[in-house]
């Protein structure tokens, strides 16, 4: 049985979102420890959205972000996606390394071991986001090296959205927001399970036999 | 100002003159800007993968780049084109991640543009020039008074072809 994800009912949306809400509970709560600051997150958001749309989130397919993808290996395939908005990455990177980062907030300038530090922020809430997941589920899952990118919105949101072109017109985001004090989102968490997985992910938790 | 029309990811329009037809943030999608300049009625269709044999949902046709090509080809001829006049420029194909991993999803930029390559010779449309490949996403625009292509990218500059 392979199911669809225009067919899935509001119990396995729920059980999806309740996932995404573990998963980026333990995110925050790394990428606080890592802050030494308070870090709030919205309830995830599970988006079916009509590829047409994908662009609008996000504030616009050509808005200047950073995206950290990292593939997810294991029982589960798929990408997990941390994406942050310019200004919140050069703030991340300010509070990360103190001194020896840069003051330019709107460029899409990165100094290397800025890239480093970003990488590894990535690395570190896709590993707590995922780790959860595994114990949650039993499944076996592990992420890949991160890998960056500085670019549009849209243009680094298509990657996932690819793979879910081949077999829909539709595509499925568990996206949680991360809010660091008054200071607005931080960031964007998202998951995109291959379309098998979604199988796998609601099997293991008993949602379908 | 002219009509500014947008198009969105897997999805095509086409349009009289005046105007001015957009789509945002192509990644590994391909953007492919057909113009015909006796009539100069545009058309632009924002594909993200190369075979619609390939996939297993093909409704879309919008998605593919053997189906939108054709499809954005007769909604052109609707609109009083000559099918032989239309031209062609194309943009995008990325490789927006540098993975270093077998999968497909990776290649799909360069894929995606040797399809549209392969379709636009198939039905003998002549394609004038391309920005293609690299590791950044493009943003897009064709104007119908002259069928320019311009090209925005953040931090590799603006293009026109």
């Amino acid at each position: 049985m392979t199911i669809h994800i225009d067919d899935l009912n509001n119990m396995q949306l729920d059980v999806l979102r309740e996932i995404g809400n573990i998963g980026a509970g333990n995110a925050a709560t790394a990428l606080a420890k890592m802050l030494n600051k308070k870090v709030n997150m919205d309830v995830p958001k599970v988006k079916i959205l009509e590829f047409k749309y994908v662009n609008d989130i996000l504030g616009g397919a050509d808005q200047l972000v950073v995206g950290i993808l990292l593939r997810v290996n294991g029982d589960l395939t798929g990408n997990i996606m941390f994406m942050l908005d310019i200004n919140a990455a050069h703030a991340l990177v300010d509070m990360l390394m103190g001194d020896f980062a840069s003051n330019a907030s709107e460029s899409a300038e990165f100094s290397e071991i800025e890239i480093s530090a970003l990488k590894e922020i990535g690395n570190i809430l896709a590993s707590s986001y995922l780790t959860s997941m595994s114990a949650l589920t039993n499944l076996k899952i592990m992420p890949s090296v991160p890998d960056i990118a500085i670019d549009m919105a849209g243009a680094i949101l298509s990657v996932p959205a690819i793979e879910f072109g081949k077999i829909g017109d539709t595509v499925l985001y568990i996206e949680t927001e991360f809010l660091e004090g008054n200071s607005r989102v931080v960031g964007d968490f998202f998951l995109v399970p291959d379309m098998e997985s979604y199988e796998v992910l609601l099997r293991a938790l008993g949602v379908i036999s | 100002m002219d009509r500014l029309i947008k198009v969105g990811m897997a999805d095509l329009q086409a349009s009289c003159h005046p105007c001015v037809i957009t789509t945002l943030g192509l990644g590994s999608c391909v953007g492919i800007a057909l113009y015909d300049r006796y009539t100069k009625i545009a058309g632009l269709a924002h594909i993200m993968l190369p075979s619609s044999l390939q996939a297993r949902n093909n409704s879309n046709i919008a998605k593919f780049a053997d189906t939108a090509i054709v499809k954005l080809v007769e909604d052109m001829i609707k609109l009083g084109a000559h099918r032989e006049k239309i031209t062609a420029k194309i943009a995008g194909g990325a490789q927006m991640f540098a993975f270093n991993q077998s999968s497909d999803v990776i290649r799909i930029g360069a894929r995606n543009v040797l399809a549209t390559k392969d379709v636009l010779a198939e039905l003998k449309i002549p394609l004038l020039s391309e920005d293609t490949g690299g590791n950044y996403g493009r943003t897009v625009e064709l104007y119908s008074d002259d069928g320019r292509f311009l090209i925005k990218t953040i931090g590799h500059g603006i293009t026109q072809i």
